[in-house]
């Protein structure tokens, strides 16, 4: 799939967010084509969280203008439910609904956002956890089943929306290391398949392999953002020089 | 002293046959109670202040006053009042049967409210984020992920409060109701047997709180059988 770099799928504009008087978000631009993959790194309390949350409107930012896929983010429900429709999000907590079976779990949204039929819903839930490896987890229960496996569940939940862009906040920082690889190669798979995707993550490897850009955060402000190659081997910030020799050494 | 057990032994079948109106108060109680708390829970969580506050007023005048007081004012106190008399819940409120339904009621509601807020508020946030993430409405949140949740959480307080309410219902026997603490105080008064008649009394009422809280015990087992890590 060829990148259209005419055509912008999120625009942030000079995004700024506070907590109380706490600055999470400074002067924010970043603006994402259809099909790239953005890896967001970057020390705790940087604001990387915080911006993704603003992306799908789970944070209010406070002012500049976020646009997601031509619809701007307002106070208004409707923009915010349009937007929500065309954004998956997979969290560092996976937060299945540990009520639901799995499958119930994937089939939910579909059910009652886009009123599909319960058949073709089981249907586009059974597709999408074949696709996560996980079509024989189906009727158990979330709390039946390893955290990877939870997490590519989750994974497989929102794709079942049909998203343009799939949001990923910290999606192996809650995993045991023998499970990220199954989580990262879900997600590798979906990058490949072109679509848009924006990672919180501190796994460089991933973020070499797969990311078209590497955005760096410190306090609440982006410092630097490059091609893998260049952001790896060359970093231009000192912070970024920093940071990147603490999670490179061991 | 010597303890009597042929007065026992009579006194037990006279006490059960107030068993059913004890029921009764417990059942009706515990049902218009429970849909009050969920009217007083909705009005507390709307975020309308002028819903919010006329609620946690009652809650706090219910849940700070004994229930006695509130039964002896409802009973005693109501019909003072010419327009209740006049009022078409006069026949409820001129029998004692009414009055205990009512304050029993009005007092397990507010109880029962604050229990299930306290369910609401443990469901995990990340939950609500998801939901919110996949396109759900605020409502559709609220009834297809809070509420199973919630139920579960408030499951084991709420069932101390069916025990509490059970209790309760003792004291309809204050404004002339034969239930079964009416009927043991009728028989103490014939045989100036306190002891024999209310440790059996106490009796009955602790194996009544044995089948609640068992009762209790299966449906929150039941409601959290997919905690269980094993199928």
């Amino acid at each position: 799939m060829t990148i259209n770099e005419g055509q912008p799928i999120i625009v942030l504009e000079n995004v700024a967010k506070f907590f109380g008087k706490f600055q999470a978000l400074k002067n924010i631009n970043l603006t994402v084509a259809k099909g790239e993959k953005v890896v967001v790194c970057g020390p705790s309390g940087s604001g990387k969280s915080t911006m993704i949350r603003c992306i799908n409107r789970l944070e209010e930012h406070n002012s500049g203008r976020i646009i997601v896929n031509g619809n701007e983010l307002t106070e208004s429900e409707k923009d915010i439910d349009a937007v929500r429709r065309e954004v998956g999000m997979v969290f560092q907590s996976f937060n299945l609904f540990p009520h639901l079976k799995v499958v119930d779990n994937l089939m939910l949204a579909p059910r009652l956002v886009r009123n599909t039929p319960k058949p073709e819903a089981r249907e586009i839930a059974m597709k999408f956890l074949t696709r996560v490896r996980i079509a024989d987890q189906a009727d158990k229960y979330p709390a039946q089943l390893s955290g990877g496996q939870q997490q590519r569940v989750a994974i497989a939940r929102a794709l079942c929306m049909n998203p343009e862009i799939m949001l990923f906040d910290e999606p192996t920082s809650a995993l045991d290391p023998e499970m990220i690889s199954e989580v990262l190669d879900v997600m590798t798979d979906l990058a490949e398949e072109g679509m848009t995707m924006i990672v919180v993550t501190h796994e460089m490897g991933f973020a070499r392999s797969v990311a078209d850009k590497v955005v760096f955060m410190d306090q609440g402000e982006i410092v630097e953002m490059n091609p893998p190659v260049e952001f790896f081997e060359s970093p231009k910030s000192e912070r970024t020089r920093l940071f990147l020799s603490q999670i490179l050494t061991h | 002293m010597i303890v009597d057990f042929s007065l026992i032994i009579d006194s037990i079948p006279k006490m059960l046959t107030g068993l059913s109106l004890t029921l009764q108060l417990l059942f009706v109680s515990a049902f218009l109670g429970t849909i009050l708390a969920i009217i007083l829970l909705l009005m507390r969580i709307s975020g309308r202040w002028y819903l919010q506050w006329p609620a946690v007023v009652y809650i706090y005048i219910f849940r700070g006053t004994p229930i006695l007081v509130q039964i002896f004012i409802i009973y005693h106190g109501l019909p003072q009042f010419e327009f209740i008399r006049t009022s078409i819940f006069w026949p409820i409120l001129r029998e004692p049967y009414g009055c205990a339904i009512l304050a029993l009621s009005l007092n397990t509601g507010a109880y029962v409210s604050e229990i299930l807020r306290g369910g609401i508020l443990g469901v995990p946030r990340g939950l609500h984020e998801a939901g919110s993430a996949l396109g759900l409405s605020v409502r559709q949140r609220f009834i297809y992920i809070t509420t199973p949740i919630a139920v579960r959480l408030a499951i084991p307080a709420y069932s101390n409060d069916i025990v509490s309410l059970m209790k309760a219902t003792a004291l309809a026997s204050t404004i002339t109701l034969l239930d079964m603490m009416g009927i043991a105080r009728t028989i103490v008064a014939d045989t100036f047997a306190p002891y024999e008649v209310f440790i059996s009394l106490a009796v009955i009422y602790m194996i009544l709180t044995l089948i609640i809280q068992k009762s209790f015990g299966w449906f929150e087992r039941y409601m959290s059988r997919y905690l269980k890590k094993e199928a």
